[in-house]
């Protein structure tokens, strides 16, 4: 049998020209000049961010990097169509979406600069930390969803909001087809939880392409649980803000849960550990590069007049500001201590943990007295 | 009515999670078959008629699911308690539990605190087929940031199913299977000692056996048995797992010179191991023979129609006793 195709929902061209769609349309028609020309400068300050990291990993400053070059209108599309007090659970490629909700560069870095695991309080910016097991989290915002349903039933909403939260689970193509994935979508579905699957498929986990996790398109499998999934082009970014926009409202509305299935490319290396030249084509690359989200969208917004040469002058500048004040912040990260890490092992006093600590502490000074003692002799 | 009931041990982790229920909202119970049924074991009876389907929640038939489920709530405040049907069935979960559940608080620099309880009948004895009769502890023991008790007696359980529930640390409790029909008193109003503590459960002086529970039974009943041979055996009841109260243990075996550490699983790798070596590091020179361990061996928990032979029992627990008076120091 065939792999059944489904055409993406898409409204900008790649050569940048808009189509009409009675469902899609008005959301995009909703959008100020204003919050157009932010879609822009979002997607463009991560691309930069992105290229700088790359060249922090490659001069040794990271421990390792994750590219989202290419993925910039996926991200930011579906954030945009978000409200800030919805909760969204990370992979750790969603660099537009944590720059969107306002965490910092250096921030977003540390756990690649490996001083400490997590950068930011998921609670200041609703965005929870990075997970590297992949789809781990997918139950956790199960969970979460779990918990709103609760909230509202037993009216102890915590946190003054909960009426319409939603809640957004992101994975790749491949973490798909990890069994986490699986259950956390039948407990959305049986307990029809206010939740958002956002599946950037962009072709490729590691080296091993989409197909091998799954023949027919990813957002068919949605149907399988029962709840609506819509295949967008992930390259564009307003179809991937008109198609969240619709979709949330929905989940808002008590519908319960749906799916998006971004179709996107991941331009760059899986990681900075990863030689793409291996397993994929320069042709598929270029087709790739003809689909670039940024450019795209660039070409529209200046054609309507909302953005003039002036103001992707200034995005530039800004961007290129911000990387280089990026780079001085990152390199002035501080390891965190281990002490620190002991104390964090639990929450409440374990006889092991500082019975240990203490050895450390002591075994530490005796070093430092050695140390002095052969100071002390030099000078003597 | 009295605050002191005579109850089995199901029936005392019952009223303890009725009481947590009851005290605080946003304790919430999750497992497979837990509403209607009461669970296979019937710990949950009667409580979602009680509390509602959305405080006792009868789960999807998938463990990650429940422990990563319980994870996100707790993450917005709730206080989840899962039930894991049997101990067999935990490594579904086993990802969520190790690589997620006890490393959020660490990894998120102590801003995300996970206060989830998994509830796991565990252990042998009951006659079942396989991986109905599991001893897991030595694989979570491993993992920093669990805590995991074991109760031998309904008055433990009580207390520390309550302890566990009011945590902010993620617990374990294993709860041992064989034991859910031992009635004992329970006082509901004077709690058992802390959770993460060993007790000495009987005074002696001529070695100690230290166990936890589905054993302690076990080992009271031989030091019972070993009177009759003019030997006096001190019995410690660990309790806690991890943390581990080595001192208690040490302190005794420092007083008796001997110690025997009896546990069902495997002692290859096993908790066992760990307990001789920190007391070897504590009370080496008092001791007048090395720490012996009885426990399963080294194969999956074998057919229940040989699990006699498997399990460590009085017989066997004696014997590691004689054997460590059969050690001559300093030839
Ligand atoms: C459980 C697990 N297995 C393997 C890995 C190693 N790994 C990291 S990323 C990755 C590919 C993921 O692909 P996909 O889900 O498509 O996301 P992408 O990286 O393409 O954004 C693999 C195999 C992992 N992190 N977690």
């Amino acid at each position: 049998m065939q792999p059944q195709e489904v055409q993406p929902i898409q409204l900008l061209a790649p050569d940048g020209t808009l189509a009409e769609n009675e469902v899609y349309s008005p959301y995009i028609a909703a959008l100020s000049a204003e919050e157009l020309r932010e879609l822009y400068r979002h997607m463009a300050v991560e691309r930069r961010l992105d290229a700088e990291a790359t060249s922090l990993q490659r001069q040794g400053q990271l421990a390792l990097w994750a590219p989202a070059q290419g993925q910039e209108a996926a991200q930011v599309g579906t954030i945009a169509a978000l409200k800030p007090t919805d909760m969204v659970f990370p992979t750790y490629r969603e660099h537009a979406m944590a720059l969107y909700r306002g965490i910092s560069p250096e921030q977003l870095l540390t756990m690649f600069r490996a001083t400490r695991h997590t950068g930011w309080d998921p609670r200041e910016h609703n965005f929870q930390v990075y997970t590297l097991v992949l789809a781990a989290q997918t139950l956790h915002a199960a969970g979460w969803a779990m918990g709103i349903n609760q909230d509202l039933r037993m009216g102890s909403i915590p946190r003054d909001r909960a009426e319409d939260e939603i809640v957004v689970a992101c994975i790749g193509d491949g973490a798909t087809s990890q069994g986490d994935v699986h259950e956390s979508m039948v407990f959305a579905s049986s307990y029809e939880l206010p939740m958002l699957y956002f599946i950037q498929n962009n072709h490729w986990a590691i080296s091993v392409p989409t197909r091998t996790q799954s023949r027919g398109p990813l957002v068919n499998r949605a149907q399988g649980y029962g709840f609506e999934g819509v295949r967008v082009d992930g390259n564009d970014v307003l179809a991937s803000y008109a198609v969240a926009t619709r979709l949330s409202g929905e989940i808002r509305a008590g519908k319960g849960p749906k799916l998006i299935e971004s179709v996107t490319y991941r331009m760059g290396a899986h990681t900075t550990a990863d030689d793409p030249t291996k397993y994929r084509s320069s042709q598929e690359l270029e087709l790739w590069e003809g689909r670039d989200p940024i450019r795209r969208y660039r070409s529209w917004l200046s054609s309507t007049g909302d953005a003039d040469e002036s103001f992707f002058e200034q995005v530039d500048a800004d961007a290129k500001d911000l990387a280089s004040d990026m780079r001085k912040s990152v390199l002035a990260l501080e390891p965190i201590d281990l002490e620190r890490v002991f104390d964090t092992v639990y929450s409440e006093p374990h006889r092991q943990v500082e019975a240990e600590k203490a050895w450390l502490k002591d075994y530490e000074a005796g070093f430092a007295e050695e140390t002095n003692a052969t100071e002390a002799g030099t000078t003597r | 009515m009295s605050a002191i009931k005579e109850m089995p041990m199901a029936k005392a982790i019952t009223a303890a999670l009725r009481d947590e229920l009851a005290a605080d909202q946003k304790t919430l119970l999750i497992g497979e078959d837990i509403g209607a049924l009461g669970g296979v074991f019937r710990v949950t009876d009667g409580l979602q008629a009680e509390f509602g389907t959305h405080r006792v929640i009868d789960s999807p038939l998938a463990e990650s699911g429940i422990i990563g489920a319980c994870i996100g709530m707790a993450m917005r405040g709730y206080r989840p308690v899962a039930e894991i049907q049997f101990d067999g069935f935990v490594f579904p979960a086993f990802n969520q539990i190790t690589t997620q559940l006890a490393k959020m608080h660490n990894r998120t620099d102590g801003k995300i605190k996970v206060p989830v309880t998994i509830r796991i009948p565990y252990g042998g004895h009951i006659g079942s087929v396989e991986h109905h009769s599991e001893s897991p502890e030595a694989l979570f023991a491993h993992t920093a940031g669990l805590r995991i008790v074991a109760p031998s007696n309904p008055q433990d359980a009580y207390w520390m199913t309550r302890q566990a529930i009011v945590s902010d640390d993620p617990v374990i409790i294993l709860e041992p299977k064989r034991r859910y029909w031992l009635k004992g008193r329970v006082d509901m109003e004077n709690p058992a000692p802390d959770a993460f503590r060993a007790q000495v459960l009987r005074e002696g002086t001529d070695a100690t056996i230290a166990t936890y529970g589905p054993l302690v039974p076990v080992a009271l009943a031989a030091a019972e048995a070993a009177r009759a041979d003019q030997r006096s055996i001190e019995v410690i009841d660990i309790r806690s797992i991890s943390p581990l109260d080595d001192e208690t243990i040490a302190r005794s075996a420092a007083k008796t010179q001997r110690l025997v550490v009896a546990h069902e699983a495997p002692t290859f790798g096993g908790m066992g191991g760990e307990i001789a070596a920190r007391v070897a590091e504590r009370a080496h020179p008092r001791l007048l023979a090395p720490v012996l361990r009885v426990g399963g061996f080294h194969m999956p928990y074998p057919p229940s129609s040989q699990e006699h032979r498997y399990l460590p029992d009085i017989d066997r627990m004696l014997e590691a006793v004689e054997r460590s008076f059969s050690y001559q120091r300093g030839v």
